[in-house]
């Protein structure tokens, strides 16, 4: 059985040719933005004073990628299960950032906290917290606007999963803050070095989080019953309801991860950048599902590849001088992909599930 | 001919409506008769849109950038800014033209996706055209907008010069016409055989293109007739506020466009129309005098512990978007046919008695 095989080596689907290819992007990546930052025409830098400058903004790149691929493991998850665009996906993303808004500043934490234990204890706390609170906001909205429109036309649940979304950013708006709020940002900005690398602790503490839970999610689908669940279901919803999958629970679990995750984004975005607002969902939610789509939607693997993708797209735009279009960049590559490669990257692989 | 009429009763009827008692707090004749001017702006909008998401059952999320596209080519066509001093009249048969253009440009590659994705490129083309406007400062003033465009004017013709910006009859009437053209034209193309033609392609897509419809160019067709009513609408909302920048196009107009759609009636022109004069008033009118109302009461602030509540004090209109959101999920899950049916939509919708007995087994299982 083909399921056993993946279960006990559950990275035998990844050829080999993989991480060569994925090695040979980020140099390009980076020597591209190493020419961005050398031909900026504000700083005037030498080769060799433009290296730790584009060394920082790949690095930021990275940081920036993991956020996105968090999110848009959510979107794909929840494509593939129900095959529903969740717009309400970024919404959850935002609420997270409030979350962990809210409980470091209730618990009195305003900047830097330098003891390393307590350190560990609040981001701890600050974690579970959220991915606990939006999980379970994730499954309630599951239940109560989603479940009974599963067999409605495709429309109705479009709708109201746009209807969602407005209705948490604006009680967002309405029951906490219009503008932008500043978040405690309790990680030090110490900056490790190893050998001629440079990482802030913030960077270094982002990425090593979202590939752990990256991994984390891969084994949960890939070797536990649950998630065995989950992929029989996302194949074939009926089936797997005749094999003894209960397929409301399956799906309320799925809402319940996808969530968990973009709640942990959440609290990254407000450690990260030190900055939250009600409307950040939006714009973040569109990218991660461009995420999504580029990696081939209903493939975990390929949304995380893709979150990367779309943070070097909008690092190597700000960097060429033209930020304020990252914007339209990232947007006219989603219709691109759309019309020329729908599957996305890895699509062919898991083509069925998309 | 019954369009004719009903748009002659609403002509007399609206404007005598605002002399009843009731009404006469909320302000005077003349600010009622602007504001159904603007009302009219997004009934041309929902009727628009209702041919897209209605009839041919395509999600356009990105709707106000059409609208975006007829106000700039009227601020092109009519402003300083560019030099020109073309008249409204032909400019709205341009703008309708252009945004038609654009949703031919948008439509051709992207309708062959299935529904969910169209969706999302139109909401992403939504969030690109302001952006392009905003960002190409050096053609479009950027943030600032484009100022001082000119008025509509009738060149003496019942003694009516350019329109002004004091009397808001001659725009009231102007859009009722420009209404009542968009609205006998996609009443009868609604029976017509393309009409018939995108209710099947909303119904089943695989068995329309069985029976022989073409159906990359009948969603085109309807793609394009809806963005160029959106365009028609762009001209003449840009005429009437004379002033055109990039935030009044942003994806909350989809929203708000689409709430009007979907409250009135998905599929039906008279809901839609209905439910955008509707939503429409409420937010301008009835959120702010509900405030006022509310603050008249003198309601004492409540105290509940830590978190106390002075009703005084809110201002309701922030909670206009929350009001849709809630709207757009409760008829999705109550009443998706919308306040006023079609009919067609009304037994689509809702389940013969042998699928609701289907359904009901779900709700049991869940």
């Amino acid at each position: 059985m083909t399921s056993a095989t993946a279960a006990r080596r559950p990275f035998a689907a990844i050829p080999w040719r993989a991480p060569l290819v994925a090695a040979f992007a980020l140099v390009i990546a980076y020597f591209v933005i190493l020419v961005g930052v050398l031909a900026d025409p504000s700083q005037h830098l030498t080769f060799v004073g433009a290296i730790p400058q584009a060394q920082a903004q790949f690095i930021n790149a990275v940081t920036i990628g993991a956020i996105y691929a968090l999110i848009a493991l959510g979107y794909t998850m929840v494509y593939g299960i129900i095959e529903l665009i969740n717009f309400a996906h970024g919404e959850i993303f935002m609420c997270g950032s409030f979350v962990s808004w809210w409980l470091l500043t209730t618990l009195g934490f305003s900047g830097a906290i330098s003891d390393p234990l307590l350190l560990i204890g609040v981001l701890i706390l600050a974690f579970a917290v959220s991915m606990l609170v939006m999980g379970i906001v994730g499954v309630v909205i599951e239940r109560l606007a989603y479940r009974r429109l599963r067999n409605a036309p495709r429309l109705a649940p479009l709708i109201t999963a746009i209807g969602v979304s407005f209705i948490l950013q604006n009680i967002v708006f309405v029951a906490i803050s219009n503008s932008i709020v500043t978040t405690p940002q309790i990680i030090p900005n110490t900056v490790l070095t190893f050998g001629p690398v440079t990482v802030g602790l913030i960077n270094l503490f982002t990425i090593v989080l979202a590939v752990g839970l990256m991994v984390a999610l891969h084994l949960f689908i890939s070797r536990t019953r649950l998630g065995r669940a989950m992929r029989s279901t996302a194949i074939d919803r009926e089936a797997a309801q005749l094999m003894g999958v209960d397929i409301n629970t399956t799906i309320a679990l799925t809402f319940f991860i996808g969530s968990a995750l973009a709640g942990a984004a959440g609290v990254v975005q407000g450690l990260y950048f030190g900055i939250t607002v009600f409307n950040i969902g939006f714009q973040a939610g569109l990218k991660a599902f461009t995420a999504a789509v580029l990696g081939g939607i209903g493939n975990t693997t390929g949304a995380a590849l893709g979150g990367f993708v779309i943070g070097f797209l909008e690092v190597i735009s700000s960097v060429w001088g033209q930020g304020r279009w990252s914007e339209a960049v990232v947007f006219g590559m989603l219709v691109l992909v759309l019309v020329f490669r729908p599957t996305g990257i890895l699509g062919q692989q898991l083509g069925d599930r998309a | 001919m019954t369009i004719v009429l009903a748009l002659a009763i609403t002509a007399v009827a609206l404007p005598l409506i605002v002399l009843l008692p009731p009404l006469n707090g909320f302000g005077t004749q003349r600010d009622f008769v602007g504001g159904f001017a603007d009302a009219g702006v997004f009934v041309l909008l929902a009727i628009g849109l209702n041919v897209v998401v209605g009839f041919a059952g395509l999600l356009d999320l990105g709707y106000a950038a059409f609208f975006a596209i007829g106000a700039y080519t009227y601020a092109y066509g009519a402003s300083p800014f560019s030099g020109l001093d073309i008249p409204f009249w032909p400019m709205l048969l341009v703008g309708a033209l252009v945004a038609a253009m654009f949703g031919v440009l948008l439509g051709a590659p992207t309708l062959r996706l299935r529904g969910d994705y169209l969706a999302i490129v139109t909401l992403g083309f939504g969030e690109i055209v302001p952006v392009v406007f905003l960002n190409a400062d050096t053609y479009t003033r950027g943030t600032n907008g484009i100022t001082g465009l000119s008025q509509p004017s009738l060149y003496g013709i019942f003694g009516i010069n350019g329109f002004g910006f004091t009397d808001p009859w001659p725009y009231f009437l102007t859009v009722l016409i420009v209404i009542a053209v968009a609205f006998s034209f996609l009443y009868r193309l609604q029976d017509s055989r393309v009409g018939r033609a995108w209710v099947a392609i909303r119904e089943d897509e695989l068995a329309a293109a069985s029976m022989g419809i073409n159906t990359i160019t009948t969603k085109l067709l309807a793609f394009s007739i809806g963005a160029s009513t959106s365009g028609l609408a762009g001209v003449f909302y840009a005429s009437k506020l004379s002033i055109v920048s990039p935030d009044q196009f942003g994806f909350t107009v989809s929203f708000t466009v689409l709430a009007m759609v979907v409250l009135g009636g998905m599929g039906n022109i008279w809901g839609a129309a209905a439910g955008a004069f509707i939503v429409y008033e409420i937010q301008s009118q009835g959120l702010k005098q509900l405030g006022a109302f509310v603050q008249s009461l003198h309601v004492p602030t409540l105290a509940l512990g830590p978190v106390s509540v002075n009703l005084g004090a809110i201002d309701f209109i922030n909670f206009q978007y929350l009001l849709y959101g809630l709207a757009l999920v409760l008829m999705m899950l109550l009443r998706p046919e919308g306040l006023f049916p079609s009919r067609r939509r009304r037994s689509e919708l809702h389940a013969t008695p042998d699928d609701a007995a289907d359904s009901a087994d779900v709700l049991v299982q869940a």
